[in-house]
């Protein structure tokens, strides 16, 4: 008897689920009514935060992790927190890569010479040179400063 | 105390217990554990198409408003409706068994496996109302009344989305009927009833999904 006794599970009343369920329709919508205004950026942030607390009550009631071992609030809970590292991460790389880079819309240098450099260590020179030559037919003026200094450094003139 | 278990020493084993857990709780909670484990790598699957969402609606974001509002918010709305709807008859299937009812088991599962029928069947209409018209994902793009920058990426992204969501949707529906196969055969009682709650958490996180796909793509501000 004593496994069972242990196993007993946690029973909700009726009105709990309809409940939950009548909350999460009404929240649908007042989500689509929400869409009809034009708040501008804040639109997006008020169907965010009500599919949110949406989730919330799907997670927390019906998917019992309200009254369950908190291991399982832990696991899932994790896997959001990663989620918005990817996000996070992601968002700031595309959104400000043309602040930190001089270069803007560099086009691919049609032979990709530098590969050619690896083989022979006598044309090795040559063949960087020709490379920053034709690099520097495609960038802009600002960037010409640039390249020259790239090419002191290395010793190559 | 006068029973024969108590003296014996060999607890009354029930018959579902499989023979490496000590006690049911032990065996329920375990399973629970996997099945959580399993949505977390759920989350993050669909965490690479919801990264893909917020890449290309930042890129363009005059484009997302424009090309959303060729899409059904109605239809979108009814299948939110109908998805929430199931989730409950999900819910309630799993509290059916809780109190030892088979018979009200099989009606609420019965009941969240014609709700996600419904959902499938309002899908199909707008995806073939979506192709006829070629509002499709890629290079198959061949719309021409829309005025904004590569609006082929919003269906893209919305084929993507909601094509997974949607094979979410059929697995569902095949684990639903098993339950019910399952409760059928009575494998289930009031004390042993995990592969149904299993179902109903699989079946939640789909809805759950769901319930940020909705505002994510048919209602771009």
């Amino acid at each position: 008897m004593s496994a069972e006794t242990s196993n007993k599970p946690h029973i909700l009343p009726l009105s709990v689920y309809f409940g939950v369920a009548a909350v999460l329709l009404v929240m649908t919508f007042v989500t689509v009514w929400a869409a009809s205004f034009d708040f501008g950026e804040y639109n997006v942030i008020i169907a965010m935060v009500i599919a949110v607390f949406k989730a919330s009550l799907v997670a927390l009631i019906f998917m019992h992790l309200f009254w369950d071992n908190k291991i399982y609030s832990v696991a899932f809970v994790s896997s959001l927190v990663f989620l918005g590292f990817f996000l996070t991460l992601t968002m700031y790389d595309t959104l400000n890569r043309g602040d930190i880079y001089t270069e803007r819309d560099r086009p691919i240098v049609p032979a990709a010479v530098i590969y050619e450099s690896l083989e022979p260590a006598a044309g090795e020179s040559e063949t960087i040179v020709e490379d920053s030559l034709s690099q520097d037919e495609f960038e802009d003026e600002s960037d010409s400063t640039d390249t020259s200094a790239e090419d002191e450094d290395w010793g190559f003139e | 105390m006068e029973t024969s278990t108590a003296t014996t020493g060999h607890e009354e084993r029930p018959e579902f217990l499989q023979h490496h857990f000590a006690t049911a709780q032990q065996q329920r909670e375990t399973s629970k554990l996997g099945i959580w484990i399993f949505l977390v790598t759920e989350v993050l699957f669909f965490g690479g198409l919801f990264c893909f969402y917020a890449v290309y609606r930042s890129w363009y974001p005059e484009m997302f408003h424009e090309a959303h509002k060729l899409l059904n918010v109605s239809l979108g709305a009814t299948n939110t409706v109908v998805l929430i709807t199931s989730s409950l008859t999900m819910a309630l299937a799993i509290r059916s068994m809780q109190v030892g009812s088979k018979k009200w088991t099989m009606i609420n599962l019965g009941m969240t496996l014609a709700l996600a029928g419904t959902f499938l069947v309002i899908k199909f209409i707008e995806y073939s109302h979506k192709i006829h018209e070629g509002l499709v994902w890629g290079k198959f793009f061949t719309f021409g009344e829309i005025d904004a920058t590569n609006p082929h990426l919003f269906f893209s992204v919305y084929f993507a989305m909601t094509g997974l969501h949607g094979i979410h949707v059929i697995a569902g529906m095949i684990t639903i009927s098993w339950m019910m196969y399952r409760t059928s055969k009575n494998h289930f009682s009031a004390d042993y009833y995990t592969p149904i709650e299993m179902t109903g958490l699989y079946w939640h996180l789909v809805d759950l999904i769901w319930i940020f796909l909705f505002p994510m793509l048919y209602l771009v501000g």
